[in-house]
């Protein structure tokens, strides 16, 4: 946002530009000395130190355990992704759908699965895969993070999905029904396909939030990137440095994906088929809160 | 099922774990709201410098589990900085709650300040110029006309970030806060037979706290929602 088209200020004068630059030399020196004094604090603690960071050139750190952790925080977050994306779009055509039990069922289903921490929802997979079905070995923890993040974020993209199909012409809808198509057929070929299109940016979205979440499997001992990364660290006693590359590595791609979800957004409105900006926040952001998305607020 | 019911609620103390869960969610929220306005106001400055150390913070904090930020401070500053939040003597489990506070704070911040500016981006240009044509001056139309308007849009992202915050306290029981997931775990651990009792109750003890907040935050938005 450049100052020159905020509503909150007008375009500054002579006097009020010389201001902008003393505030500006002011506040920047203040920011700088304070990245400065947390630079210090760290360095006088000895987390500078080459013997600390040294570890990151040994090819060993990397392909014995932040690749393997990174690969293991992909894997989970891909499975999830396609069987959120299936169960989703099978929920919001459930919510969509002309059968009212479907709909009430489905309905409490998603309204459920979202006010129940993501957390919980894995340790309870985790507990019913290993105690009912008595699954054991390395794919238990996976089986258990896959299953906590597909019960969330199915529920997000119902949602997206729904609010994707409310936002299109009532037209369509007509138009599907005049030709001569079922209710459902209208909803499979005409209103479905137009909906995922423009939820498209909000579903990229939501892929940063199952990667940030897979990270919620350390508790259920599934060896992502953060618990490759702890015990790395509990090996070198570089703890400080490690988080640092792992926060780096996470931030990296999830900003790559905040872009492409942007990217989107823009295309989707060059074509014209994007809603408006001010009508789209207003339908995604519901569902996109902390464990949301773009500009608006995303769990964990 | 009712027999194991009462056994659990008797053996465990349900209720001292979701008061943890509503102390983290409060005092992380308090936390949350103050540097969120904070980062918002850089964000919205027009001054470039802090506007783009406000972006900046959103970005970073925002792409990073909030897994890795509570570690960063419990594990980090704490366990290996030595840092201690308040006084010097406390016992570890209330150093790990304070830390707990601080990160779920400043990860739910960088929310904050969004929902805070995409509630000035829900007033039309319109308005502050309209403001200035009948002459209120900066001040007079900035806290008349803008902001009112700015908070009103803001309720609704605002409720949304509260609700995810209450929800992401669970996340401190991996630094070993005893709050409601965390003595989940527990239970399960000790009575497996009872798993779906657990969940049942664990999971209705969320649907309390958050059903009401979200159908308040809705309630709010809509009658406080700028007609036009």
């Amino acid at each position: 946002m450049s100052a020159e088209t905020s509503v909150l200020f007008d375009a500054p004068g002579p006097k009020a530009r010389v201001r902008h630059r003393v505030i500006a030399i002011a506040g920047g020196l203040g920011i700088l000395a304070l990245l400065f004094f947390l630079i210090r604090a760290l360095g006088a603690r000895g987390q500078f130190t080459a013997e600390k960071w040294s570890p990151f050139l040994d090819p060993v750190t990397w392909t014995s355990y932040l690749l393997p952790g990174l690969r293991a925080t992909l894997v989970a977050a891909f499975f999830s992704v396609i069987l959120s994306m299936i169960c989703g779009i099978l929920l919001g055509m459930g919510r969509l759908s002309q059968l009212r039990p479907v709909r009430v069922a489905c309905g409490v289903f998603v309204e459920f699965f979202r006010s129940v921490p993501v957390l919980m929802m894995m340790l309870f997979a985790y507990y019913v895969f290993l105690f009912g079905i008595q699954i054991s070995g390395e794919l238990l923890p996976l089986l258990g993070v896959i299953a906590g993040l597909t019960f969330y974020n199915s529920s997000v993209i119902a949602e997206l999905i729904r609010s994707g199909v409310g936002s299109l012409p009532m037209g369509q809808r007509e138009a599907g029904l005049a030709v001569g198509l079922t209710p459902f057929a209208t909803l499979r070929l005409v209103l479905l396909p137009q909906a995922i299109t423009l939820m498209l940016p909000s579903i990229v979205s939501q892929l940063v939030v199952i990667l940030k979440d897979s990270a919620l499997g350390f508790l259920i001992l599934y060896p992502e990137l953060v618990r490759s990364g702890q015990t790395l660290a509990s090996l070198k006693g570089n703890l400080i440095p490690t988080f640092i590359v792992i926060a780096a590595i996470f931030i990296i791609i999830n900003y790559l994906l905040t872009r492409l979800a942007r990217y989107l957004e823009r295309r989707l409105q060059v074509r014209g088929r994007g809603p408006k900006v001010s009508e789209f926040e207003e339908l995604v952001s519901p569902s996109m809160a902390p464990g949301g998305a773009l500009a608006a607020p995303g769990q964990t | 099922m009712l027999q194991g019911l009462s056994e659990l609620l008797s053996e465990y103390n349900v209720l001292a774990a979701f008061w943890m869960t509503i102390k983290l969610t409060v005092a992380a929220a308090i936390g949350a709201l103050l540097i969120g306005t904070i980062v918002a106001i850089m964000r919205v400055s027009p001054v470039a410098v802090f506007r783009s150390a406000g972006t900046a913070y959103v970005t970073l904090v925002r792409n990073t589990p909030l897994t890795l930020i509570v570690f960063f401070c419990a594990f980090g500053f704490y366990i290996t900085l030595q840092y201690r939040i308040g006084a010097q003597d406390s016992p570890i489990d209330v150093q790990n709650f304070r830390w707990g506070v601080l990160g779920l704070a400043v990860y739910h911040a960088a929310f904050v300040a969004e929902a805070l500016r995409s509630g000035i981006n829900t007033v039309p240009k319109g308005q502050a110029e309209a403001a200035r044509a009948i002459g209120l001056d900066f001040r007079q139309s900035l806290s008349n006309v803008v902001l009112p308007q700015a908070f009103r849009g803001a309720i609704a992202p605002l409720g949304n970030v509260m609700i995810a915050l209450t929800k992401n306290t669970t996340v401190v029981a991996t630094i070993g806060v005893a709050e409601a997931s965390y003595l989940m775990k527990g239970m399960i651990e000790f009575r497996p037979d009872l798993i779906y009792v657990i969940f049942g109750i664990m999971a209705a003890g969320f649907v309390i706290l958050t059903l009401p907040l979200g159908i308040l935050f809705t309630t709010f938005s809509r009658r406080l929602a700028v007609k036009r």
